[in-house]
């Protein structure tokens, strides 16, 4: 006799498919991938059981090596062995030379100024290299888990400003993998360590990384965890600390002109010093120049902390500012969390301790935490655990706004409010006629555009022209849930939307983005079309599912009449969804999504209503 | 938009912000884009637009300062636009006082000690005008609303001086 199967109302009949998902920590000097399996989040191993991938990239005459490979070659090759790429994304060619640091590679600037690494297998630039890393990760999950991934989670430092997040989006779409969500990487760490620990109330993630450093202000509460404030510095790592060190060591050798092989031999010294810093007091330094002389140097603990005394002082201001902006004082917090490598210097944990007045937690595994928290939400946000009341409220790390007469800053939105965020703003011509109107989009704390970090420069065409004054633009800024701004406007009066051109100031022009797509999918196993086809397909079936639901749930939110032009927009799109046309199956969608638009908005009103229903006017 | 509607909350300058940020997160977990993380773009779409606009109804309606020109707004006085200034000469010589102090830290042998008395000072004028604020903010009548009207002018003034003073400590930590 065959058992029936029963539903709570709602829910699907169909057995609940297991989606693969994962978690990448794309970090600065290494990179992990996690997922969640049988309920436990954990970080996948290659096949010699190593978990962290060196976050480093070689390109060589024969091709392309990733990880600990290119890592031994890292002295022997400096030039073509890209690392800590992390801190080249979103940034122009100029601000990273205007650093402190001496690269030893070779750079052109592209279209925008970006920097492009001339390599033995070409110019690449940092969006390309990321992706060369995010490859095996990907490769690794989906032969471990056995199947094609739907999505994965990429964390990001929380202090990462629109392009620099926008470039780590732009790597992972160019393995075509399906981004579900760009996570700040304290914000990550919280998840893992509060569901862990069961933790309610306020909790400091102090997270210093290889190249970033963040802290972020959280409160926890029933699974919400709300971000309320977060700080940092996207320029601030345990890099920093080795070319200091790196810096000091020249300078006490006198070695004035290095090549790039033994300057690279030096930093890697540099690091192994600050490691073994750590646990001893004294460790010496090494080095064998290239005619085979033997350099030798004591460095002490005392000595490395007078190096890197400033930069961890920076990092306490950020603590004390973030405190301040959320509104929080030292004795609220309940634990600072630390995250990432470099909260293992001593020096380090000393300074967090006496700002914090506590002693800070540092029994999660500060290299793992990351990837867990990313494979958590992951899971969730590809449908495994439609159960879940975890919520992550996550805020804006820099101020938006807009240049004005004289280069000052007008604010849009302020930093640490929490997104997705849409705020308007009104514009008026200046001149007779005007028909075009130019904006220039500034991220930053300071009141001059010039100490700001330009993120884009857009012209407003097809103003109707009017007298001076009398056109009324309405700019929408809105940032999503990754972070990400988008920008629209609106000619209020005759009601004219304007078209805008976004140029990103440090992105990639769409023309770049489809030039490395098709170079990409060139050595891809699918071809652009087709993989363009799928995508399509696959939104089709998700909009027919979503509306079939949302039809037999909530018709009473439409006429009669309306009932009829969806039932056949939706025929239509079936139709063309099972054929081969990516345009039609998008025009299909496209006509639907307008005779829907009505609906969809009415039942998001319907669900605002219904959470909130029972509840008295003035009291639960 | 009603932002004390979206809540369902009693219009009032008193509010039970627990209240508030309870609702708050019952209103996320309706609208927050991850939970439409499976949807149609469409859905998607309409997520990000109705969750900035619980985020925004959260900000305005927690902050006291937007919370009563959200009041004032709603009874049809805009004060956002407008280029009415405040005329109480006595407040004015009170700011003047006060921006001065503000110059002043930066020669001061102990910033530090300042600020915090700056903040205190700050915070006891505005929580004065705070209370008659939350008075004249139950009335309906005209006299009394522009009175209140008045009052968040000062609020404003006063928490221009709180940008500063942050802008002037965050100096003083580089």
């Amino acid at each position: 006799m065959a058992l029936l199967q029963i539903a709570e109302p709602g829910q699907s009949t169909v057995p609940h498919q297991h989606r693969l998902a994962v978690g990448i920590d794309l970090g600065t000097t290494n990179s992990l991938v996690a997922t969640v399996r049988s309920g436990v989040a954990n970080t996948l191993a290659d096949d010699q059981s190593r978990h962290s991938l060196p976050s480093i990239v070689r390109y060589t005459d024969d091709g392309i090596q990733v990880g600990a490979e290119a890592e031994s070659y890292s002295a022997q090759d400096p030039q073509n062995t890209i690392i800590s790429v992390k801190r080249f994304m979103g940034r122009s060619l100029s601000d990273i030379q205007s650093g402190s640091q001496d690269l030893p590679y070779r750079f052109e600037a592209s279209e925008n100024g970006l920097p492009l690494f001339v390599t033995k297998q070409g110019q690449v630039n940092p969006v390309q290299i990321s992706a060369e890393i995010l490859k095996p990760l990907i490769l690794r999950a989906e032969k471990t888990l056995g199947g094609d991934l739907e999505g994965v989670v990429i964390t990001v430092p929380a202090y990462f400003d629109d392009a620099q997040r926008q470039g780590t989006k732009d790597a992972a779409g160019l393995l075509g993998v399906k981004v579900l969500r760009l996570l700040n990487e304290p914000t990550a760490a919280a998840i893992a360590y509060g569901l862990d620990s069961g933790q309610e109330g306020v909790i400091a993630i102090y997270d210093l990384g290889g190249g970033t450093f963040d802290i972020s202000i959280l409160r926890l509460n029933k699974g919400v965890f709300e971000v309320l404030a977060t700080g940092g510095d996207s320029a601030l790592g345990g890099d920093d600390f080795d070319h200091l060190l790196h810096h000091y060591l020249l300078n006490e050798w006198q070695l004035a002109t290095p090549s790039a092989t033994i300057s690279r031999q030096l930093l890697i010294e540099a690091r192994r010093i600050k490691e073994q810093l750590t646990q001893d007091t004294e460790v010496t330094a090494s080095l064998t120049l290239e005619d085979g002389s033997q350099l030798q140097h004591k460095v002490t603990r005392a000595l490395f902390e007078s190096l890197i005394g400033k930069l961890v002082k920076k990092t306490i201001s950020s603590c004390r500012r973030s405190l301040r902006d959320a509104g929080i004082k030292i004795d609220e917090v309940l634990e600072i969390a630390m995250v990432g490598g470099s909260t293992r210097v001593p020096m380090v944990r000393q300074h967090v301790a006496d700002f914090f007045a506590r002693a800070p937690l540092t029994s999660i595994d500060p290299d793992s935490v990351v990837a867990i928290g990313a494979a958590i939400q992951a899971d969730i946000l590809v449908g495994n655990k439609p159960e879940s009341d975890l919520l992550l409220l996550d805020v804006l790390p820099l101020s938006l706004g807009i240049e004005t007469m004289g280069g000052l800053v007008e604010k849009v939105v302020s930093r640490n409010t929490t997104i997705p965020v849409a705020k308007a703003q009104e514009f008026t011509t200046f001149k007779d006629g005007q028909t075009a109107m130019a904006f220039h989009v500034v991220q930053g704390e300071r009141e001059l555009v010039d100490d700001c970090r330009s993120l884009a420069r857009f012209t407003l065409k097809g103003i109707p022209p009017m007298a001076a004054g009398a056109a009324h633009i309405r700019v929408t800024f809105q940032v999503d849930a990754d972070g990400l701004l988008s920008v629209t406007a609106m000619e209020k009066s005759t009601q004219v939307k304007s078209s805008i051109q976004v140029k990103p100031s440090f992105g990639l022009t769409d023309m770049e983005i489809s030039a490395m797509l098709k170079d990409s999918m060139a050595n891809a196993k699918q071809d652009i079309t087709r993989r363009m086809l799928a995508e399509q397909q696959v939104e089709a079936a998700r909009v027919l599912e979503t509306l079939t639901a949302a039809l037999s749930k909530d018709a009473d939110l439409i006429s009669a009449d309306e009932g009829v032009v969806i039932e056949k927009s939706m025929a239509e799109l079936a139709q063309v969804a099972a054929l081969d046309d990516t345009d039609a199956i998008e025009k299909a969608i496209k006509t639907l999504d307008a005779c829907t638009q009505d609906f969809a908005s009415k039942r998001m009103d319907n669900s605002i209503r219904l959470a909130l229903t029972g509840k008295s006017v003035d009291s639960i | 938009m009603n932002y004390f509607e979206l809540f369902s909350l009693t219009p009032s300058y008193d509010i039970d912000t627990a209240l508030l940020a309870e609702r708050y997160h019952e209103l996320q977990r309706a609208v927050h884009p991850d939970k439409f993380a499976n949807s149609s773009e469409q859905d998607k779409r309409i997520a990000v637009q109705r969750t900035a606009q619980v985020n925004d109804g959260f900000s305005t309606l927690k902050d006291p300062l937007s919370r009563a020109e959200h009041i004032l707004a709603l009874a049809g006085i805009d004060l956002r636009h407008e280029s009415t200034t405040v005329k109480d000469t006595q407040f004015l010589m009170q700011q003047m006082e006060w921006r001065e102090s503000l110059e002043d830290i930066a020669h001061s042998e102990d910033p530090d000690a300042m600020i915090a008395e700056l903040y205190a000072s700050f915070n006891v004028y505005s929580n004065c005008i705070s209370q008659d604020l939350a008075g004249l903010l139950l009335s309906h009548s005209e006299s009394d609303l522009a009175a209140a009207a008045d009052l968040i002018r000062k609020l404003k003034f006063m928490a221009k001086l709180q940008v500063e003073l942050e802008r002037i400590e965050d100096a003083q930590f580089d």
